[in-house]
């Protein structure tokens, strides 16, 4: 679920609802190794690759990409997790969660950071997510890998690397996890 | 949550949800460059009718550290000295649009008062022998991050207790998290009633210390010693002072915490303050981080949860 969704669901509101079943969990596991392959060949190998993963979404989305890097090329990337709360332009629309751990194990500086996150939509968290990691340092180039890349974009911004284009009206709502993709809408519980 | 005035009335989740925020802001305060746009556009003044060093320092710290402007405000050098009254004084700051207001007042509930006058958001800072909310919370912390919870501690509060504000938020915070508080003065320096503290109360620290897993010592206020409340400083020392050969009563892991500003050689020996145990400056380090909680939580986070 991209950021603005997961506001209206549990804790705070409505519940998900699948209508249609859009990946598998093999189709999820063939997309990133292809995703882990691009990284490589993008950037001649694992050189400076560091993964962050958007909390909550894309933490094990990046974790699932590291794991695929390591058993292609032998070597693990340095993997951290970010939450972009602080950052973002919509503060106060959004309870902040405390269990989302922000962690950066390495200085980003001279690195080649690639944010992961399981849904991109508007845009907007990956803006809050630029900013934030030039509060670790600079960084050669910051790169995007999303599972899903649903539209709707409202600021200038392009993924790098892509599971799954899929096209959606804006009133619907994407899951993306390890064990699948679905698209369906939130159901309002009050 | 709107204000925060004291710690009394605040439930254990509201507590703990404020600590679990606190990670966060201690998380960005390791970073490269400790400062994050979340208070863009906000305004905090500090509005202090009393002497501070640490807490006024930290709040400022944890405004910037947000990107909150602040309207610097000196008691001493602004009308106040012409005989402005403070209502007076808090409608002009209230005019030219601030989001929060950190008080310091010697007269308790005053904090109170100010929240009637104002639109905006009111923290205390200290009022009083009232309560004084971010230093327990910043005493909180440190616990949880030295001893790995609070619940079922068993803390010893040593000191001047009546004069002391940071007894009494430390008192409802620590026994609202679960801990058992024992007071431990002399009876003079113990308040009129203690109907309603849910705390125990000792004179004896030789027999409570070995028994806790933190002492807390409270300054002794020297400005108080006119009033005749001990028969000098180096009895009290003798009694409730911890010094070296004290210490060693103290279980492995115990740990001595200090609101500061410290009197070495009266409630503390100068070397007790530098033994790793003592947490003093980890306190002062988490004051920012807790304060940027606090303002976050009152400004930032839409109020509702």
């Amino acid at each position: 679920m991209a950021e603005r969704e997961r506001r209206s669901t549990p804790p705070y509101g409505g519940v998900f609802h699948a209508r249609s079943r859009v990946l598998d969990a093999d189709d999820v596991r063939r997309a990133v190794w292809r995703m882990a392959h691009e990284i490589l060949e993008h950037n001649h190998g694992p050189d400076q690759v560091v993964l962050i993963g958007l909390q909550t979404g894309g933490v094990t989305f990046a974790e699932a990409l590291a794991d695929a890097l390591e058993k292609i090329d032998g070597a693990r990337p340095p993997l951290g997790s970010l939450d972009v709360a602080f950052h973002r332009d919509d503060i106060g629309l959004r309870p902040v969660l405390p269990a989302a751990v922000t962690d950066i194990p390495v200085d980003l500086t001279g690195q080649v950071v690639v944010l992961v996150d399981d849904v991109l939509f508007t845009g907007r968290t990956i803006r809050a997510a630029l900013d934030a990691v030039h509060t670790y340092g600079r960084p050669k180039a910051i790169q995007l890998a999303v599972m899903v890349d649903r539209g709707h974009r409202e600021l200038p911004i392009r993924p790098d690397y892509v599971g799954k284009n899929l096209p959606t009206r804006r009133d619907e709502m994407v899951n993306a996890t390890l064990d699948g993709v679905d698209l369906g809408e939130v159901v309002k519980s009050r | 949550m709107k204000h925060l005035l004291g710690i009394e009335g605040l439930a254990r989740d509201d507590i703990e949800h404020l600590l679990d925020l606190t990670d966060s802001f201690v998380e960005v305060s390791r970073r490269r460059m400790p400062k994050v746009p979340a208070l863009q556009g906000r305004t905090v003044t500090w509005l202090f009718y009393e002497d501070s060093t640490r807490t006024r320092l930290s709040f400022e710290q944890a405004a910037k550290r947000l990107s909150a402007d602040t309207l610097s405000f000196s008691v001493s050098s602004s009308a106040v000295n012409k005989g402005e009254s403070l209502r007076d004084t808090v409608e002009t700051i209230e005019a030219m649009g601030v989001d929060a207001i950190v008080v310091r007042h010697r007269s308790a509930g005053v904090p109170h008062q100010i929240t009637k006058w104002v639109s905006g958001s009111v923290i205390n800072a200290g009022d009083g022998w009232h309560e004084h909310p971010t230093q327990a919370l910043l005493d909180c912390y440190t616990m949880r991050e030295h001893l790995g919870g609070i619940d079922g501690l068993r803390i010893a509060v040593v000191g001047d207790v009546k004069h002391s504000r940071v007894a009494r938020s430390d008192a409802w915070a620590f026994t609202e998290l679960g801990a058992e508080v024992t007071l431990v003065a002399p009876p003079t320096l113990l308040p009129p009633s203690l109907d309603g503290w849910p705390v125990a109360v000792s004179h004896d620290l030789d027999a409570v210390l070995p028994k806790v897993d933190v002492v807390y010592l409270l300054r002794m206020q020297r400005e108080r010693m006119t009033e005749a409340l001990v028969p000098s400083l180096r009895e009290y020392t003798a009694r409730y002072g911890l010094t070296r050969s004290r210490v060693d009563l103290l279980d492995d892991k115990a740990i001595v915490m200090h609101p500061g500003p410290m009197n070495r050689g009266v409630e503390i020996a100068a070397d007790v303050a530098d033994l790793p145990r003592s947490v003093v400056t980890d306190q002062v380090r988490n004051g920012v981080a807790v304060r940027m909680a606090v303002l976050f939580e009152l400004l930032g986070s839409g109020g509702e949860r």
